[in-house]
């Protein structure tokens, strides 16, 4: 295929999925939004009132970079990973797979779409929190930067988990057992140096924290990690979730028997 | 090298260990009408899978006018359109849309490819419900929906696997006179289906494949003729029977 056609390959499966999220949008974008601003008016107004500020910020100053991560994170995951295991089991993934369409554009149409469903709910979750809090951004690239690492990152992990599911509670299990608590005790609604050192180690392995912290760096200027390895973190994963990706396409895992 | 499809001692297991295909070598000519016969299960479907590129072979070589499927796939698949056994669209999505993004992933822009679509959705008589969700659509209308999605993007080779499942007559009778149309235009076309008589009507090749070997390959007025007038039907009967009680 020539570069050209490569684009209107890529360009269709992005404007499939455009189409798709702006249709079904109750389902796509307003619940992370009436979620996150539970959480503003709840932890934010009513509960973060009483509390002392952190680093100089109010409480749901505080948390607001977070809350936007936590939607950008499950809006991108469950994308991809449920986008992907439809096509699979209606098989109209067929559509693609019999074209000449190359592996790695497949790949790339796929994680566009949990990329482009993360930065609406992003962006959305933002303009939310302005009605509860005023923001200041400290470094818009990193704001920026963070924000699309994240969303690329965990779109090839809902890829990865949708490659692999059976049925439709293996798409359930990761998002419940592995994505909400790891994203709960990332940092969102504390920073870790509340802590005793021995939770702050366990802290640290958890990777959603580093990106939790990348963001909230690039609104408030404060991190409880140094930015690099915020970004070398982020940037270490995506593209492991990247190789891992391509090597299952390449393989045909769940796809091609 | 020929300008034909060829396929050479093709081998299929199965991660569930089934052996779909054990060696089936054939040969289609450029421009055939090709009927591939067989009972359920004797492993039509999985033949067309690989040369589509869905399903992975286990053992042997296929080329597609002259181009390997695993040296040179992208020239293979665009060649190749596939027409499923099984519908496979999305039945939330309209008519036009399934059949102008199929355009989009052989690299088609939308423009060009709307043009098309509306002279193969009118050509097939689905004009009226290009902008209905698929799934309002009937049996008969969902297959030709298919045919129309496997011929946007011009193919040289048409893989029509039970292409007339749920098809009434009157329909069936339209479809094989397009097939016609289009066979006569230029492309091959691979048939399979358990209406004997649509085989018969429609093409010039035969093969009949049982338990994923080949067990007759030889053209139709040739078969007709050497068994003096039976019909394709019993024909295929006796044979599938008599290699049914050989031992294997
Ligand atoms: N995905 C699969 N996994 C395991 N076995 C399979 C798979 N698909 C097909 N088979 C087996 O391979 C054999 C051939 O199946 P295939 O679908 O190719 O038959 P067919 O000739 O198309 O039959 P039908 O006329 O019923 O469509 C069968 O025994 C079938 O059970
Ligand atoms: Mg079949």
């Amino acid at each position: 295929m020539t570069p050209q056609q490569i684009w209107t390959s890529y360009y269709t499966m992005m404007r499939r999925e455009f189409v798709r999220i702006i249709r079904i949008w109750s389902q796509t974008l307003l619940p992370p939004v009436v979620t996150t601003s539970l959480y503003f008016v709840v932890f934010g107004t009513f509960i973060g009132s009483q509390l002392q500020p952190i680093d100089g910020f109010s409480y749901i100053q505080f948390i607001v970079p977070g809350l936007i991560m936590m939607g950008v994170i499950t809006s991108a995951y469950s994308n991809t990973v449920s986008t992907f295991y439809f096509a699979k089991w209606i098989r109209n993934i067929d559509e693609i797979l019999v074209s000449p369409t190359p592996d790695w554009v497949v790949i790339a149409g796929f994680v566009s779409g949990g990329v482009l469903r993360g930065l609406l709910v992003g962006i959305l979750v933002l303009i939310c929190s302005l009605f509860f809090t005023h923001l200041a951004i400290a470094n818009v690239f990193v704001v920026l930067a963070a924000l699309i690492l994240t969303s690329v990152l965990f779109s090839f992990a809902g890829l990865i988990n949708g490659i692999y599911a059976k049925g439709f509670d293996g798409i359930s299990i990761v998002p419940t057992f592995v994505l909400t608590p790891l994203t709960y005790l990332g940092g969102i609604f504390y920073s870790i140096e509340q802590f005793p050192e021995f939770w702050q180690n366990v802290s640290l392995a958890n990777p959603i924290l580093y990106m939790v912290n990348a963001f909230r760096y690039g609104f408030l200027g404060i991190s409880d990690v140094p930015l690099m390895t915020c970004f070398a973190v982020l940037i270490g994963f995506t593209v492991a979730f990247a190789v891992v990706s391509i090597y299952l396409f390449k393989k045909g895992t769940g796809i091609k028997n | 090298m020929q300008e034909e499809i060829s396929i050479k001692d093709l081998r299929k297991v199965y991660k569930t260990g089934t052996a779909a295909l054990k060696g089936v070598t054939l040969s289609i000519e450029k421009g055939d009408f090709f009927a591939l016969l067989g009972p359920n299960g004797a492993g039509k479907t999985t033949l067309i899978g690989i040369l589509a590129g869905l399903v992975v072979k286990t053992g042997g070589e296929v080329s597609v006018f002259g181009s390997s499927i695993d040296k040179d796939p992208v020239t293979t698949k665009s060649h190749i359109g596939l027409v499923p056994q099984e519908f496979n669209f999305n039945i939330f999505e309209k008519v036009i849309d399934i059949v102008v993004d199929q355009a989009g992933f052989y690299g088609i822009p939308r423009k060009e490819a709307l043009a098309r679509a509306e002279n193969i959705l009118k050509d097939l008589g689905l004009w009226e419900k290009r902008n209905e969700p698929s799934q309002q659509l009937s049996g008969g209308m969902k297959r030709r929906l298919m045919i129309a999605r496997a011929l946007i993007h011009h193919p040289r080779l048409l893989l029509l696997d039970e292409p007339t499942a749920g098809v009434d007559v009157e329909m069936r009778h339209g479809m094989w006179d397009f097939l016609r149309k289009m066979n006569q235009g230029g492309m091959t076309i691979v048939l399979t289906t358990h209406y004997l008589e649509e085989a018969e009507k429609l093409s010039r090749t035969v093969a009949m494949i049982n338990k994923g070997e080949i067990v007759l390959n030889e053209p139709m007025a040739g078969l007709l003729a050497r068994h003096g007038g039976k019909k394709l039907e019993n024909i295929y009967l006796d044979l599938i029977k008599q290699d049914n009680e050989q031992p294997s």
